[in-house]
């Protein structure tokens, strides 16, 4: 089927890319998920882990992750289309009955899931990286001063951003949906990688479900939160307390959307 | 017991082929699948319609010529080979499906046979030992660990039936070459030819037209010799390896 005949090209070396690259894409997974769950501390917490994101390595390490990122992300998607293609062409008359026995919806509705988490992904970018999907991106606004420029009000941006409740549910659907990929892909890159035999089989078999479930727990806690009001949007808090203060004939102390940024220099950090 | 029986009737490799509707009664729950279908075509045969053509050879279970999907089923409800499924797990009155396995690697020849060579290609291409291992008394001074011996003699259970790939998703033959490959790579006699293998043999696969393994485990679930799929997962191994770090 593959016109390509070298050994690099063969259906379980591309399997094994594809759990590589699903390993990577885990890891990179956990270790956003835990950036996160900082928003359960106090503001400065998200906003100084943001600021070193963006000033480590001089900015270099961002876009170069952003480019690691995109690669992964690229060739893991590629080569399953590459290897459903096949196996699409490999049973061109189907069972008219089928009664699958090991399988589950999970493992049997990978490309769906993938597909799903792919335009999440998309989705995600253009609300929180790009800004343009709502205003809650108007929120972060720098807060260092002159001396700290990647000091962004990054809580205030989560927060109001997850206040609406369509985008928190939406954005909760989509990590039941990464679960569901990762519930069978966490154990399954194991076997596509070769690493399946006696005490580690046991161990791989858990891999997936356990990752699932941390990264749908972790993840959806955050939305969750906000709705429930457990977090709170700080700067929405001084902002109210600058338009009673404002009433009492006092000048505004904050910046916000609402006022274009004319008070940035009064900021209450 | 009487059964309603959708059986797939293909005249040739050609033909579109239909399902065709047979009821028979008076079978036993004694017999076996085949015998079931035997006592079918002895009827067919007398009303002078063309029999129902099906694989099948030692009827013991162990040459593996007989292959159906039996109500969506590689060999039918119980696990081994459909001349070892018997009419005990049916009742009556219920609707059989029975269908060839369905592969594009695996044309349909007639009803429910089906061309099953593409696995003796993949053999040819790298499923032997070339290395001369002399007799019985000369094979039994190559000293091999008993867990390794064990192994090997699980994966060469395998009969080549097929179900393996009749029952994936992707039509894939993965537990068929592992199986083929770890028997002989857990082998002392197998070693020299281990690289050279793995790579022969899946490339071949590949060019045969399976898909590819998605590790959901159907074919383990199905095979009637219960091979495990762990050898796939060595099969991985040994390829990866094989791939990445070409022998001198």
């Amino acid at each position: 089927m593959m016109t390509c005949a070298h050994p690099l090209c063969s259906s379980i070396v591309r399997k094994g890319i594809v759990g590589l690259t699903g390993a990577l894409m885990i890891v990179f997974v956990l270790g956003h998920m835990t950036g996160n769950l900082l928003i359960f501390l106090p503001p400065e917490a998200i906003n100084s882990y943001a600021e070193f994101l963006h000033e480590a390595g001089h900015g270099a390490l961002i876009w170069l992750s952003r480019l690691g990122l995109l690669t992964i992300f690229a060739v893991h998607i590629g080569l399953t289309i590459s290897l459903k293609y096949e196996n699409k062409k490999a049973r061109p008359i189907a069972y008219a009955t089928h009664q699958p026995l090991a399988s589950n919806w999970a493992s049997r509705h990978m490309l769906l899931t993938g597909l799903v988490v792919m335009l999440f992904v998309v989705y995600h970018l253009l609300h929180f990286t790009a800004g343009v999907t709502d205003h809650s991106a108007d929120w972060r606004r720098p807060i260092g001063g002159p001396g700290r420029p990647h000091l962004l009000d990054v809580h205030s941006m989560v927060v109001n951003g997850f206040q609406n409740p369509y985008i928190a549910s939406f954005y909760i659907v989509c990590q039941i949906v990464l679960g569901m990929h990762l519930w069978h892909g966490g154990s399954s890159l194991f076997q596509s990688l070769g690493i399946n035999r006696g005490f580690w089989k046991r161990i791989t078999a858990w891999a997936g479900p356990v990752v699932a479930v941390v990264v749908v727990v972790g993840n959806c806690s955050i939305p969750i939160a906000i709705q429930a009001r457990f977090i709170q949007c700080h700067a929405d808090i001084e902002m109210k307390k600058a338009e009673i203060d404002s009433k009492n004939g006092k000048l505004p102390r904050l910046w916000s959307p609402a006022n274009g940024g004319s008070a940035s220099a009064s900021q209450p950090h | 017991m009487k059964l309603h029986l959708k059986v797939w009737r293909q005249s040739g490799p050609q033909d579109k082929g239909r399902f065709e509707l047979h009821t028979i009664d008076g079978v036993s729950s004694d017999m076996s699948f085949l015998e079931m279908l035997d006592v079918l075509n002895d009827r067919l045969l007398a009303q002078g319609k063309s029999p129902i053509a099906f694989d099948h050879d030692c009827r013991e279970g162990i040459c593996g010529s007989c292959s159906m999907m039996i109500n969506g089923r590689a060999h039918g409800p119980t696990r081994g080979t459909t001349c070892q499924t018997y009419m005990r797990n049916f009742h009556d009155g219920q609707t059989v499906v029975i269908e060839p396995w369905r592969a594009r690697a695996f044309p349909v020849m007639c009803d429910l046979v089906v061309d099953r060579s593409a696995f003796d290609r993949i053999q040819q291409a790298g499923g032997y030992v070339s290395v001369n291992t002399g007799g019985a008394q000369d094979g039994n001074c190559l000293p091999v660990p008993k867990d390794d011996a064990e192994r090997a003699m699980d994966a060469a259970q395998c009969i080549g039936c097929g179900a393996c790939v009749a029952a994936c998703k992707n039509a894939s033959a993965m537990l068929f070459v592992a199986a083929k490959v770890s028997h002989l790579g857990l082998l002392p006699q197998g070693q020299p030819e281990r690289a050279g293998r793995v790579l022969a043999m899946v490339a071949k696969m590949d060019e045969e037209g399976f898909g590819n393994c998605t590790n959901q485990y159907e074919c383990e679930a199905v095979c009637p010799k219960s091979i495990p799929a762990d050898f796939i997962a060595r099969m991985n191994r040994d390829h990866l390896g094989s791939s990445l770090i070409p022998s001198e």
